[in-house]
């Protein structure tokens, strides 16, 4: 039983006690709002989530590109005949595309004809060129099965039998170079994301510490009244766990209605060269349903570690207080 | 409740302003702690409140050796200690019942159970038709009458208040007074730091004098 309890009103006004005037009631917080800088610090946590945003959601959308020109190159196999003084190209040409038909695994082989290796080359060469000048080889593209187990040994011997100038080309070079490269672009987005979280963390530490210092008046009254450290860092830490998702949710939807509208944007763009390259690099520019959900989750990360940080400098500052 | 033993106080390398103070203070007693400006009085006051460590000395306070208290435990100490300082300390963004209410709040008690309570003790003191009003428009009065009601509402086991007097006018001086008297009556020790020897003469009880750094104690 409190002190209180034991011993009734501390004083008794007898007939004389007031009415409850109806406005005396605990209606202000223990720190006021205004007295943090909310505004600056929910643009902070706005703008680094946004950038966080943009930048996993550039990811995700070249590596999903890679993922499909890495699956497309390795579904495919190419077989390159180069002609040869003496040799008929036709002739072996065919025979190799009757060697990689008759190869387990491989399925839909399509060797190029004439007219078509001079569309291939018309880029470069320009067009009404007659391969016939040229010593150009010829290619045979094939469709490897999917879930195969290529035997590759094998189906270059057959190749080399049916024409002794011919060479198969499995794409393993491009896919390396295909894989390296995705591979650095998730390692540049995940530097980056390091770096914004980072200065979130600093960023939210001198806001929380600016905040610490501008109530410092109050720290020390709730330290007069007896709270201990945890109370006292609960009432700054609701605001600054408030301003964390304020911030979260600002820059994170931003960023969701950047990549909802950047699907439009670039089909507006499509036709032009830029648009062409764009399509090329990121493919149709669309996140999927995956991506937003990790965008969100993002978001509700940079929020949760606003408060952490918040809440770490929070009692780094009432240690020093004292 | 409180003793001190061979008890010393300097700040940082300054000479020492408080010098082997040894005394006691029961549970239940009045007792007015005096002296000339500088003596030492706020800092006493502010040992016997943990906000300052002692240099050196034995300071046991509720039977706990204040030099081995953590934080938690100086938390728990504090809320069985009510304090007045001479500048008030009240919060500006809080009503007058607000800052009265504030010890009840940070106990966690539930507000029907203690807003009778602070309306009644407010309007003792002579603030029930400023329950409302932020500290800034109050008077130095009333803003002492609010810092007093602020630390006796949860009536703590100890009271330390600084010229809790020197605001207010000669009849409220007295009116607090009774008020120190009732609440030490309900078993509060309690112990005024003053100047004012009227006040002093208007109520027997034991007075420590401060005196160049040494305490004398008259019963």
């Amino acid at each position: 039983m409190s002190r209180a309890e034991q011993h009734g009103p501390l004083v008794d006004l007898g007939n004389e006690r007031p009415q409850l005037p109806a406005r005396a009631r605990n209606l202000s917080p223990i720190v006021p709002r205004a007295s943090i800088a909310g505004r600056a610090l929910v643009a902070v946590v706005a703008i680094m989530t946004f950038l966080a945003s943009l930048t996993t959601g550039a990811v995700l959308l070249v590596s999903a590109s890679a993922a499909e020109w890495q699956s497309n190159v390795a579904s495919e196999i190419t077989a390159q005949v180069r002609p040869q003084a003496g040799r008929d190209l036709e002739r072996d040409t065919a025979a190799v595309a009757d060697a990689m038909r008759a190869q387990a695994g491989i399925v839909d082989v399509h060797p190029f004809t004439k007219k078509e290796s001079e569309k291939l080359l018309e880029p470069w060469l320009g067009s009404g060129l007659s391969l016939d000048d040229l010593p150009v080889p010829r290619l045979i593209v094939g469709r490897v099965q999917p879930g195969t187990a290529l035997d590759l040994a094998a189906l270059r011997k057959a190749v080399t039998q049916a024409a002794p100038t011919a060479s198969v080309d499995d794409h393993r070079a491009w896919i390396e170079r295909m894989r390296s490269m995705s591979g650095a672009t998730v390692l540049a987005g995940v530097g980056i994301l390091a770096l914004v979280i980072v200065a979130t963390i600093i960023s939210v530490s001198f806001a929380t510490r600016g905040a610490m210092a501008a109530n410092r008046p109050i720290v020390e009254v709730l330290h007069f009244v007896g709270a201990g450290d945890r109370y006292i860092a609960n009432c700054f830490f609701q605001h600054f766990l408030l301003l964390g998702l304020e911030g979260g949710v600002i820059g994170g939807g931003l960023a969701m209605l950047a990549f909802g509208f950047s699907e439009s944007i670039a089909t507006w763009f499509s036709g032009t060269p830029v648009g062409d390259q764009f399509a090329a690099l990121l493919g149709t520019f669309s996140l999927r349903p995956s991506g937003y959900l990790a965008l969100a989750a993002q978001a509700l990360v940079i929020a949760a570690t606003t408060a952490w940080a918040s809440r770490r400098t929070l009692f780094a500052t009432l240690d020093e207080i004292e | 409740m409180v003793r001190f033993e061979n008890v010393g106080l300097r700040y940082g390398l300054g000479p020492e302003i408080l010098r082997d103070l040894s005394f006691a203070v029961p549970a239940h007693s009045f007792q007015f702690l005096t002296g000339p400006s500088g003596a030492g009085k706020t800092s006493l006051l502010k040992l016997l409140f943990l906000s300052l460590r002692p240099t050196r000395g034995l300071v046991t306070l509720f039977g706990q050796d204040v030099s081995l208290l953590g934080k938690d435990n100086i938390a728990d100490l504090r809320k069985r200690i009510g304090i007045v300082l001479q500048d008030f300390r009240l919060l500006d963004h809080m009503t007058t019942y607000e800052n009265v209410a504030l010890p009840f709040r940070v106990m966690g008690r539930d507000e029907s159970s203690y807003r009778k309570e602070v309306i009644d003790l407010l309007k003792w003191v002579g603030l029930g038709e400023r329950m409302d009003a932020l500290p800034p428009i109050l008077s130095g009065g009333e803003k002492q009458r609010a810092a007093i009601a602020r630390a006796v509402i949860s009536r703590p086991q100890l009271l330390l208040a600084d010229e809790p007097t020197g605001s207010v006018d000669p009849t409220l001086g007295r009116r607090l007074l009774r008020l120190f008297i009732e609440l030490n009556k309900s078993g509060t020790a309690v112990i005024i730091a003053t100047h004012d020897i009227t006040l002093m003469d208007q109520y027997d009880a034991r007075r420590l004098v401060l005196h160049q750094g040494r305490l004398h104690i008259y019963e």
